[in-house]
């Protein structure tokens, strides 16, 4: 089903194309009352047109942060932020609502489905807000559920939920992919089989992708992989190739 | 149908023991809304219809003779609209099957025309013919009671004479809704009825042709009742005016405006207490639904959904159990508020009674429930909202445990770990467990306010009927008898004691304060009927003064120690100053008493009595009565037994059946408290709960870790509730007060008891039904889901 990547064209893209989303000195401090986390220290970050970027780093290393922040659920304390011509550090709680609605979809380590509806229908509480949405069914077809439409999440494997929580976040066609840990709840088979999604989703669409991992492994997959330490990128990446997913191993 | 509403429906069907709950405490407050103010509205409204149609008197001027001729000055006192007179008498009844004799109020009617004011309403048969002389119609409770119909003929003494009467009809008047032979508080139909015949036929038979010996007045709308009332008086006293009274003095409409006005602050205490409660339970139990429901809130935002958006979400989550309460509660209330007033048209005699709640209450109490359950919902959603969604998304964190005053007073070193972790829970957030607190208590404070009523209608007829009124038997005489006729009394085998009293109409005055009144003369060393103040203790009779109910004396602005101008009115009319030497709280009617001899030195003339109060031997009470029935000179008997009796059939009718109702409302509120809690609870910690079970802690012992809360909590509420239930009770009490009653303010101990034992009992309840949930919580699916 996946093919292996054409390495020269995507090397190609993600130094040529341009850049849709740049932050600049991104800092996130968590006011906790007793005391003060700082999460994120002056990082830099660009995301490319189509590029699959990888996220690493150990727990609490503040990844998740910076994906969070990316994706508009979250604001830096200080440090800008733009999406396109969008200043996204300028926005408010409906502005970044609307960056959220229109160009951003999200996979999250627990899928966070809704329990009470089915995979066609957690995929179309999506669809139901998008303006060019593909049809929920083909969504998850390709995700490979195209059996599954009507059971419940609590009918699905970890796997079958993750693989519609990412039908779920391509559904509306989003020009950012981010994905918090999408297998760090799986075990290794399920887990290659998530990622495999995914890489094909990145390729075969072109959206552009960022995935949180602690698994160094899965670093290789990527067209960048950034490091993260205490809130801070110690080491950044670029992949001369992206290594298929069937030779990851852990 | 959008993905969104799918979510809403799915979900009310998963929650729906919580959903029902709060329906439930919905359809309560609105059902109480319904019912109480619901009746109430139409009570009044169609007494005002009623009393429109009949020309219902402004005031009523009873005397002993006068001369038709002077209607027309009666007519010209400024501030008449408009008069009538009549002839009336009470007089005995000769009925078959009947062991005390039975008592008739003859009121005459136009022969040829309907009256103007004070008309009757016909129910069967037709109105009298005029030159038909022993036709007459009787009122509807007494032919009820009676099975009697037009066609049948009755047998009454009318002026000494056994007289034949023919009924053509069956009638009901204002003047008699609430129908009381004289001398009681209670109906009784089967001895009382009155009797409406022909001015033509009536006045002869009592020496009044071309006289009458009562008036009645309509008022202009700008005139003065008191001016009107002193007028009346100055040209009624030449002949022998006993005192004119307005509508509000009136018995049957005092006693109705007195259930009316019970029915108004019942129907506004009860309902704003329901509505409350469920408009804060509304905002509780909504408030942590809702909270536990931040994951999804968060995704719905991480995907771009707007706070505005999920906020209606779960705004209609809130409305659907307000609707799913609130038809029900409404259709609940109307039919149960049909049946109530059903019960008051058996007390009350009333054309067309119709129970007709306006639209305008429905309306009402439908907005202040969705406004409740709005404000609920929307102040959890934009709680949860606030939250940015990655943040929301994650379970709360860790709660924040720290030392407190459990650790502080070193009682936890001692307590073991289950009853901390409890401890520790209730104390972790003290805000929801005191709303919770308080939520439970006002279900404990209904009902120690309903049961308090009863409280104090028990304390009354126990005062009254077992420490006041101790004589078997009351007899009223037809005229004024001197005092041999007690030694007669005296010799009825089977009377041990013979106590006489007279009854002298009166008006007190305090500069212009003026009250009619009955004045009582009791014999100094009384033993059946006697003084005594609402503690129970019981008062002398004075050798000199006035002893006063303390309205009265609050009415008058009088004080023991001042003086008060008697005027009496009867016999010569004497006018003296008396002094005020007592007051006493009492519950039933007003009165003024003094001693029978006093009574006789301010009337003057001959020392007469009204009546007496017999003691008679158990064995023997039903031989006296017949003997007595069959004694010209008696007008009446009244047993207190009986008057309890009667009493007692209305308490079982409707005070029993208000109470239930009210335990189920308040057992409705406990629960929806309750069982939230410990639901809302149980997802909130259902990991620790899971958690526990794996460590191998057993069900019942995980089930006290989580009911251990709501238990605290609710030990927390009984003693609160007791506290507000208290001054609730307090607050109906003396709220309610005419002058036919006041409700004395009494809590007993069983009151707070049972309340607590119905609270505890709903809490258990709750119990049950959770500790059904929790034992079929899957421990590895609840593990596995994330924290």
């Amino acid at each position: 089903m996946l093919h292996k990547p054409d390495i020269e064209v995507m090397k190609d893209r993600t130094q040529a194309e341009e850049v849709v989303l740049r932050g600049r000195q991104l800092t996130k401090i968590y006011d906790m009352g007793e005391v003060r986390v700082q999460a994120l220290k002056q990082v830099d970050i660009d995301l490319h047109t189509g590029e699959l970027l990888i996220l690493l780093g150990a727990s609490g290393s503040g990844k998740s942060t910076l994906l969070n922040i990316i994706g508009g659920l979250d604001v830096p304390s200080s440090g800008t932020l733009s999406y396109l011509d969008l200043q996204l550090e300028t926005l408010d709680t409906d502005g970044l609502t609307e960056y959220r609605r229109r160009h951003v979809g999200f996979v999250f380590q627990f899928y966070n489905l809704i329990p009470s509806l089915t995979a066609r229908e957690n995929v179309a509480l999506v669809t139901d807000i998008a303006s060019d949405p593909m049809p929920a069914s083909l969504a998850l077809e390709l995700v490979g559920l195209s059996e599954r439409l009507d059971h419940f999440p609590a009918q699905l494997s970890g796997g079958e939920q993750q693989r519609v929580a990412i039908a779920r976040a391509i559904a509306k066609r989003p020009d950012i992919l981010l994905c918090d840990e999408p297998t760090g709840a799986l075990d290794s088979e399920t887990g290659k089989r998530v990622l495999a999604v995914l890489e094909q989703v990145n390729r075969e669409t072109g959206t552009t992708t960022a995935i949180i991992t602690h698994n160094a492994t899965i670093g290789a997959l990527g067209d960048t992989v950034l490091h993260m330490s205490s809130g801070e990128i110690v080491d950044r990446i670029s992949n001369e190739t992206r290594a298929s997913v069937e030779s990851l191993d852990w | 149908m959008t993905s969104l509403s799918r979510k809403l429906v799915r979900e009310l069907w998963h929650l729906k023991g919580q959903v029902f709950s709060i329906a439930l405490v919905v359809a309560v407050g609105i059902m109480s809304v319904m019912t109480m103010r619901g009746s109430y509205d139409s009570l009044v409204r169609t007494q005002q219809i009623y009393y429109q149609d009949t020309g219902f008197a402004d005031i009523w001027a009873p005397l002993r003779r006068a001369p038709e001729s002077l209607r027309e000055r009666l007519a010209n006192i400024p501030g008449v609209s408009g008069v009538d007179t009549r002839v009336s008498f009470l007089t005995t009844l000769d009925l078959p099957d009947l062991e005390m004799p039975a008592q008739g109020l003859f009121v005459s009617l136009p022969s040829r025309a309907r009256p103007r004011i004070n008309d009757i309403v016909l129910k069967a048969g037709r109105y009298l013919d005029p030159d038909e002389s022993s036709e007459v119609l009787i009122s509807e409770k007494f032919a009820t009671a009676r099975a009697l119909r037009p066609g049948d003929a009755l047998t009454a003494v009318i002026n000494g004479q056994l007289t034949e009467l023919d009924i053509v009809g069956i009638a009901i008047s204002p003047e008699h809704a609430y129908s009381v032979p004289p001398g009681s508080l209670y109906p009784d139909d089967k001895r009382y009825g009155v009797i409406w015949m022909g001015r033509d036929s009536l006045g002869p038979v009592y020496d009044m042709d071309g006289a009458f010996n009562e008036a009645m007045f309509t008022l202009e709308p700008q005139a003065s009742e008191a001016a009107v009332l002193a007028a009346i008086d100055r040209l009624l006293d030449p002949y022998g005016g006993l005192g004119a009274y307005v509508r509000s003095d009136q018995m049957s409409h005092q006693i109705m405006q007195a259930e009316l006005d019970q029915n108004r602050i019942m129907g506004t205490a009860f309902p704003i207490v329901f509505l409350g409660v469920a408009a804060f339970l509304l905002n509780l139990v909504l408030g942590r639904l809702i909270a536990t429901q931040r994951g999804e809130i968060g995704v719905l935002k991480a995907f771009g959904y707007h706070d505005r958006e999920v906020g209606t979400h779960y705004l209609l989550f809130a409305m659907a159990a307000v609707v799913l309460g609130a038809i029900p509660g409404a259709a609940f209330g109307i039919w149960l508020g049909q049946g109530y007033v059903r019960l008051y048209g058996q007390y009350f005699n009333f054309p067309h009674l119709q129970y007709q709640p306006s639209l305008t209450l429905l309306i009402g109490a439908l907005s202040i429930s969705v406004m409740a359950a709005a404000l609920g919902a929307l102040a959890a959603v934009r709680r949860a909202a606030r939250l940015p969604p990655a943040e929301a998304m994650r379970a709360e964190p860790p709660a924040l445990f720290r030392a407190g005053w459990l650790e502080r007073s070193g009682l936890a070193e001692f307590a073991p770990s289950s009853v901390r972790m409890i401890l520790r829970n209730v104390q972790r957030k003290p805000m929801q467990s005191v709303f919770s607190s308080v939520g439970v208590a006002l279900s404990t404070a209904i009902l120690v306010m309903g049961l308090s009523m009863l409280d104090s209608i028990r304390f009354m007829m126990d005062l009254q009927f077992n420490v006041i009124q101790r004589e078997d038997l009351m007899l009223v005489f037809d005229e004024f008898l001197d005092a041999e006729v007690l030694r007669d009394l005296e010799n009825i085998d089977g009377v041990t004691r013979v106590e006489p009293y007279r009854s002298v109409p009166a008006r007190l005055r305090n500069e212009h304060l003026r009250e009619k009144v009955s004045l009582q003369g009791l014999a100094p060393d009384a033993r059946l009927r006697r003084l005594v103040a609402g503690s129970g203790q019981v008062q002398p009779v004075p050798d000199a003064g006035l002893v006063l109910s303390a309205t009265l004396a609050k009415k008058l602005r009088v004080a023991p120690g001042d003086y008060l101008s008697v005027e009496v009115l009867e016999g010569r009319r004497v006018q003296r100053s008396v002094l005020v030497s007592g007051v006493v709280t009492d519950f039933m009617g007003t009165s003024g008493s003094m001693s029978l001899n006093r009574l006789h030195a301010l009337v003057q003339g001959p020392e007469m009595v009204s009546g007496a109060f017999l003691a008679v031997e158990d064995q023997a009470l039903n031989r006296v009565n017949r003997y007595l029935k069959g004694l010209p000179a008696i007008a009446s008997v009244t047993s207190p037994k009986s008057m309890y009796d009667s009493f007692q059939k209305q308490m079982d009718d409707s005070l029993y059946i208000g109470i239930a109702f009210l335990i189920a409302f308040a057992s409705v509120i406990a629960i929806g408290v309750i069982y939230n809690g410990a639901r809302i609870s149980l997802s909130e910690r259902g990991r620790e709960m899971a958690s526990l079970r794996v460590m191998g802690f057993r069900r019942r012992e995980a089930v006290i870790l989580l009911l251990g809360e709501q238990a605290v909590i609710t030990v927390i509420a009984i003693p609160v509730g007791w506290f507000i239930g208290y001054w609730l009770a307090f607050g109906v009490a003396s709220s309610i007060g005419s002058d036919a009653y006041r409700l004395p303010f009494v809590v007993g101990p069983a009151s707070f008891i049972w309340s607590a034992v119905a609270t505890c009992g709903a809490a258990v309840f709750s119990g049950f039904l959770i500790r059904h949930r929790l034992n079929r919580l899957d421990l590895v699916e609840v593990l596995k889901t994330r924290e």
